[in-house]
């Protein structure tokens, strides 16, 4: 691992230029993210500024690009509606209170208890969910409404054709905002839905009533803003670590990302978390180090200061075409695939993923019922244990534990001979209820008059097997 | 006589991958250096459609094991590179700095869309490498 000086200094010329592309990249899904949500573009641009800052010196990816995100504003769509931005600003603090707490007890070591089944569905569900949220400002907007968010998406998939140095979606705005400027079409701008903030953000505490009323309505909204956050900052982290060959501290960045939504909640910023797009797009463009992060969040805050009366002008059709193009970006194309040649049991954790978090409006509880799942088939997978008889010697084949031990028994119910051998050479035995099921199976026979002679314990089953004879 | 080869686990490049050994068997001493570039723009959707940093690493080695089993039949000594980055840019920068005599290289990859939106890579290839390529249809 490099020492600070060289996670902050070591790339300077490149992180400057990376972070300055990231800035500019942030922009549109700052906006985009904060109409989610339904908040003031204020709301999320002041987040992307703050958590990348911040982020910055806490993180434990260097070079990973953090801030308002797309999966965080769905979490909060409910709350923001019905209790209001400063409900969104507590829940904001308490979910970093959260994600620090469970950097500390090493929450990261668990991600490796969730399949990529679950990512999948979790990734997709994603993706689909932004898409929908462009539909309100699309459908029913007249034909020129369609006919710019279409030229936009052209333009964005068509435009690394030819020009990489920018990141597209910017080109393709401030084209087609000028189009539209020039040609003087009537459409909805981002001036229309919300203000652009022409300060930098300023400490405030959230106005709410300190009661456990507050607690009550904000704790679920925190916890899942604490799991999603979690689970696309890590992902994300992991995506970098392998397309930079460097390695990083993931329960130092699930500290960061709390440390960071902490100071965020305090200075009037949604709950954001690592950008996986925004990430690659640093890392392809050389950004390495954690100046590239601290540069992005200072430069996106200085684009609007400077521009934010320029940047109300963009038509709404522009920006949702922007966001189909991330929208199609988040999904994974290749799930088709994976559907017909993954194992059964993993599509199906996959599609029932999807299937909850579009039910239930909610990426967390989706997420935890995947997981859960995917944990049930596999005990169901390993669980398998048969018996073989040959000759005078039954062999059992798979694990003992748990939830093996009744195919177990079952193997040995109408056995009438005078003296048997089984043989545990293929098995282990894991715990008490396997111990348990063994006696209970040596006993029985014994009743009916058959010695049993048991042999092939490894050497731990044996230990166990001991403990209880 | 050091020769490279470019594959990304396409049938064409399979081909480019065997005419480069049957080349290199004609020369003595030659060896033929394999080049495999993960595409950082894939690099997330192949991380979650694999289990792990560990399967990932397998699948991508699955990518070239067919070229090196072939090489090793054909009794020639090869070297496996996996690069990452952008493919275009990382086979012209690895081929310019390791002294290679002759490049080896697909003519087309795999995806005719993705051709259309990125460009070939092997188009590009060919204008910046400074040594003999071979394109192989």
């Amino acid at each position: 691992m490099l020492t600070m000086r060289e996670q902050w200094f070591g790339n300077v010329r490149a992180d400057i230029l990376a972070g300055i592309v990231v800035g500019l990249a942030l922009i549109p899904e700052a906006l985009a993210f904060a109409f989610i949500a339904g908040v003031d573009p204020r709301v999320a641009l002041y987040a992307s500024f703050t958590i990348s800052i911040v982020i910055a010196f806490v993180g434990g990816r260097p070079g990973m690009i953090s801030a308002a995100t797309g999966a965080m504003a769905l979490v909060v769509v409910s709350l923001v509606a019905e209790h209001g931005l400063h409900y969104l600003l507590a829940a904001t603090i308490l979910t970093g209170i959260i994600q620090f707490l469970l950097g500390i007890f090493g929450v990261a070591n668990l991600m490796r208890f969730i399949p990529n089944s679950v990512m999948l569905g979790f990734v997709n569900a994603l993706g689909i969910m932004i898409f929908l949220a462009q539909m309100p400002y699309l459908v029913g907007g007249g034909i020129l409404t369609y006919v710019f968010a279409i030229i936009t998406l052209i333009l964005v998939y068509v435009i690394p054709r030819f020009f990489t140095r920018v990141p597209a979606p910017l080109v393709a705005i401030v084209v087609m905002t000028v189009i539209a400027f020039l040609s003087g079409a009537h459409l909805q701008t981002i001036g229309d839905l919300g203000t652009m903030p022409a300060t930098l953000p300023v400490f405030l505490l959230p106005d709410i009533p300190l009661t456990f009323e507050t607690l009550k309505i904000i704790l679920p909204y925190s916890l899942a803003l604490a799991v999603v956050g979690l689970l696309e900052s890590l992902l994300t982290a992991q995506v970098l670590d392998d397309m930079t060959d460097t390695p990083s501290n993931k329960n130092k960045e699930a500290r960061g990302q709390g440390t960071a939504n902490f100071v965020n909640g305090f200075f009037g910023g949604m709950a954001g978390c690592a950008l996986i797009g925004q990430s690659i797009i640093n890392a392809k463009s050389g950004g390495r180090g954690r100046l590239s992060t601290f540069i992005a969040g200072a430069f996106l805050m200085f684009l609007i200061i400077v521009l934010g009366d320029l940047v109300v002008d963009i038509p709404m059709p522009v920006l949702v075409g922007v966001m189909i193009f991330v929208s199609a970006t988040t999904f994974n194309w290749g799930s088709f695939k994976f559907l017909k040649q993954a194992p059964k049991s993993e599509s199906i954790v996959m599609i029932v993923t999807v299937g909850i978090i579009l039910y239930t409006n909610n990426l967390a509880i989706g997420v935890i019922a995947g997981i859960i799942l995917s944990s049930l088939f596999f005990v169901a997978r390993i669980s398998k244990v048969t018996v073989v008889k040959k000759g005078g010697t039954y062999e059992v084949n798979g694990p003992l534990f748990f939830a093996s031990t009744t195919k177990f028994i079952e193997a040995f119910e109408h056995i009438h001979e005078e003296k048997i051998t089984i043989d545990f050479e293929n098995s282990h035995v894991w715990d008490e209820s396997a111990v348990g099921a063994i006696l209970k199976v040596k006993q029985k026979l014994e009743e009916r008059n058959c010695t049993v002679q048991i042999t092939g314990l490894n050497a731990s089953s044996e230990k166990l097997y001991e403990q209880f004879t | 006589m050091k020769i490279a080869v470019a594959v990304d686990g396409s049938e064409n490049a399979l081909r480019a991958a065997k005419y480069a050994i049957e080349l290199a068997v004609r020369f003595q001493k030659a060896q033929v250096a394999i080049i495999y570039v993960a595409d950082h723009n894939k690099t997330k959707d192949e991380y979650l459609l694999s289990q792990s940093a560990e399967s990932l690493t397998l699948k991508r080695e699955q990518k070239f094991k067919k070229v090196v089993d072939y090489a090793d039949e054909q009794q020639i000594k090869t070297t496996t590179i996996i690069l990452k980055g952008k493919p275009s840019d990382e086979i012209i920068r690895y081929v310019n700095e390791s002294n290679i005599d002759q490049l080896v290289i697909g003519s087309r990859g795999l995806n005719a869309f993705q051709e259309m939106l990125v460009g070939s890579v092997s188009h590009k290839v060919l204008k910046h490498a400074k040594c003999p390529v071979t394109l192989v249809k």
